[in-house]
């Protein structure tokens, strides 16, 4: 997601000279490509989160559209009252992206792991969050928040992530995207849960029960339209999401469906976080319920006792 | 503006501060006092601004990273006619533009929102680099507070500023020595403070900040060296202008009653 993601930028700054690039000292690899083309439109600003912050909405006052690049928590985290403070109390074109959504960096540890970062952003005001679910969505993902008026922020995967779109789906902010139709249950994933979404759907059907998937690639706002028809054709809506308990994509879900008394039986397979457990981001998730087969068997389950 | 109508700039915007402060029954009356002079003359004769167009590009840009010294620079913009001064009367009340700690919105000459502290640096900074890169002339000014500098962040911002050559930046500490809960020497030492600056790449000059000749001669040789930002340690007293306030922590927090307000604005030669 993360090639999927500079490409995209590039393209963005040869179209649009008010487009810069910050990054705290990461993107090894990544970011070379921006660097060379634009070297006057970016910036490593240092280990300095909090600084990268306001930096970005000190150019943004001065009427830049600015990305900002870390990985993990660090861009969401060490510099929360810059982002609430500086750049949505300002309403600012800053962009916050960050790589290694959830447990993407497994093995580096729970420092490392992100799975606070839907919650916090959610809570920010005039914050649009997204986690697309492939690297195509990834590349649009990136166009849109540029094109969008105000602050954003993207969270992406890593590397290596499998394509899941073979054509280009039509993508806009706030509009969920429907991979698969089904009749019993509707699957919605955000961000790198994508392709285990599908794949569930696979060994879901393999049980004899239909599955529709959507990608909610955006967090917020949601797309209450989407969700609404899901409970009308489904019997059941489970998020899957590689987030914490608290505050993602389920807990957004779960309000709009019941402030909305749409009635639907609902589950969610988030992340309960064993924060001394070492292993793969496969392993973690597996050990977290999020594996496809575990998804599938829980979900056979929930359909059975709902008859 | 003549020397001399700075000080009366600097009288006056005192003056709307007591009046301000003792209406709202607000606080935070030490800290606009202390940079009072400094702010009458960037006002008054150094700042290029306009206030028929406020966001005229080309303009210098003003940053209160210390946001709860709102009340002193709304009475200056006000004074500079941003805005009205019958606005100065509204200060903090129900549905006022003007609120406790420094707002943009709604209030023409405000260029950022602050009220944490350590978070104004980094923002200039950024507009500073915005400049720079742009080939523009703007300037760009923070003023910090002492107690402030105890904030990480603004250290970030200070390895930054001199690595970029960002000499169309200047910070202003309003050193008044008294901070929230106690003197700086005794809460957290900033000394040697200059040095501090100077070994982070800044090219640095120590003033009175109540001395005219002084504030006007640094602020009108920017930047003292080409290629660095400029670091004015500007040593101030907390309450500077009304006799019982100087030096004084309380006037962090309290607000003037009926009395000490006429006796504050008697000692400013104003009528009460």
């Amino acid at each position: 997601m993360r090639t999927a993601f500079i490409e995209s930028l590039c393209e963005l700054a040869a179209e649009d000279e008010r487009v810069w690039l910050l990054s705290g000292d990461l993107g090894y690899s990544v970011l070379e490509r921006f660097i060379q083309k634009f070297p006057d439109r970016f910036v490593n600003v240092g280990v300095a989160e909090q600084n990268m912050m306001g930096i970005a909405a000190g150019l943004a006052m001065s009427g830049n559209i600015v990305f900002t690049y870390s990985i993990a928590n660090f861009p969401v985290m060490r510099c929360l009252e810059q982002i609430r403070n500086d750049i949505c109390y300002h309403n600012l074109n800053v962009k916050i992206v960050a790589v290694g959504g959830g447990l993407a960096y497994g093995p580096a540890g729970y420092t490392h792991h992100a799975l606070e970062d839907l919650a916090v952003m959610r809570a920010m005001p005039g914050m649009i969050v997204l986690a697309p679910g492939d690297p195509v969505e990834a590349r649009l993902a990136t166009r849109a928040i540029a094109e969008h008026e105000g602050p954003c922020y993207l969270r992406l995967g890593k590397a290596g992530e499998p394509v899941v779109h073979y054509t280009q789906p039509q993508f806009r902010i706030g509009e969920a995207i429907s991979l698969r139709d089904g009749r019993d249950v509707t699957l919605i994933s955000t961000g790198g849960m994508l392709k285990r979404s599908l794949d569930a759907a696979d060994a879901l059907a393999a049980r004899g029960f239909e599955a529709r998937v959507l990608s909610m690639h955006t967090v917020k706002p949601l797309d209450v339209k989407a969700l609404a028809e899901a409970a009308n054709a489904t019997r059941l809506l489970a998020v899957i999401e590689e987030h914490g308990e608290v505050g993602g994509l389920a807990d957004a879900v779960a309000r709009c469906l019941a402030e909305r008394a749409i009635k639907c039986a609902f589950t969610a397979f988030t992340i309960s976080a064993e924060r001394d457990l070492v292993g793969s981001q496969s392993y973690l998730l597996e050990r977290a319920g999020l594996s496809t087969e575990k998804i599938a068997a829980r979900i056979e389950e929930m359909l059975a006792k709902l008859g | 503006m003549s020397v001399e109508d700075v000080k009366e700039l600097a009288r006056t915007i005192r003056a709307h501060t007591l009046r301000m402060v003792h209406k709202a029954k607000a606080s935070h009356v030490g800290t606009c006092l202390s940079m009072a002079d400094l702010l009458a003359a960037l006002y008054g004769r150094i700042l290029k601004v306009n206030p028929l167009a406020p966001h005229w590009p080309e303009r210098d840009r003003f940053i209160l990273s210390k946001g709860h010294g709102a009340a002193i620079v709304y009475a200056a913009l006000a004074e500079r006619g941003f805005f009205p001064k019958e606005w100065l009367e509204t200060y903090c009340e129900d549905g006022s533009h003007l609120c406790g700690h420094i707002m943009h919105s709604g209030v023409p000459g405000v260029e950022a929102s602050t009220g944490s502290l350590g978070h104004g640096l980094s923002i200039g900074c950024g507009m500073a680099l915005a400049g720079k890169r742009a080939h523009e002339e703007t300037r760009v000014f923070v003023m910090l507070s002492d107690g402030e500098l105890d904030e990480g962040s603004v250290w970030e911002a200070a390895l930054f500023a001199p690595h970029h050559h960002l000499d169309n930046l200047t910070v202003i500490v309003d050193y008044n020595k008294i901070q929230s809960f106690g003197s700086v020497q005794n809460v957290l030492g900033l000394e040697p403070l200059a040095d501090k600056w100077r070994a982070f790449g800044w090219a640095v000059r120590e003033i009175n900040g109540h001395d005219y000749d002084e504030i006007i001669d640094a602020l009108s040789h920017l930047p003292f060296e080409r290629d660095k930002p400029t670091a004015i340690i500007a040593h101030t007293i907390k309450g500077k202008g009304v006799s019982f306030m100087e030096g004084e922590l309380a006037w962090h927090y309290k607000s003037p009653n009926d009395e000490q307000l006429a006796e504050a604005l008697n000692g400013l030669g104003e009528d009460v």
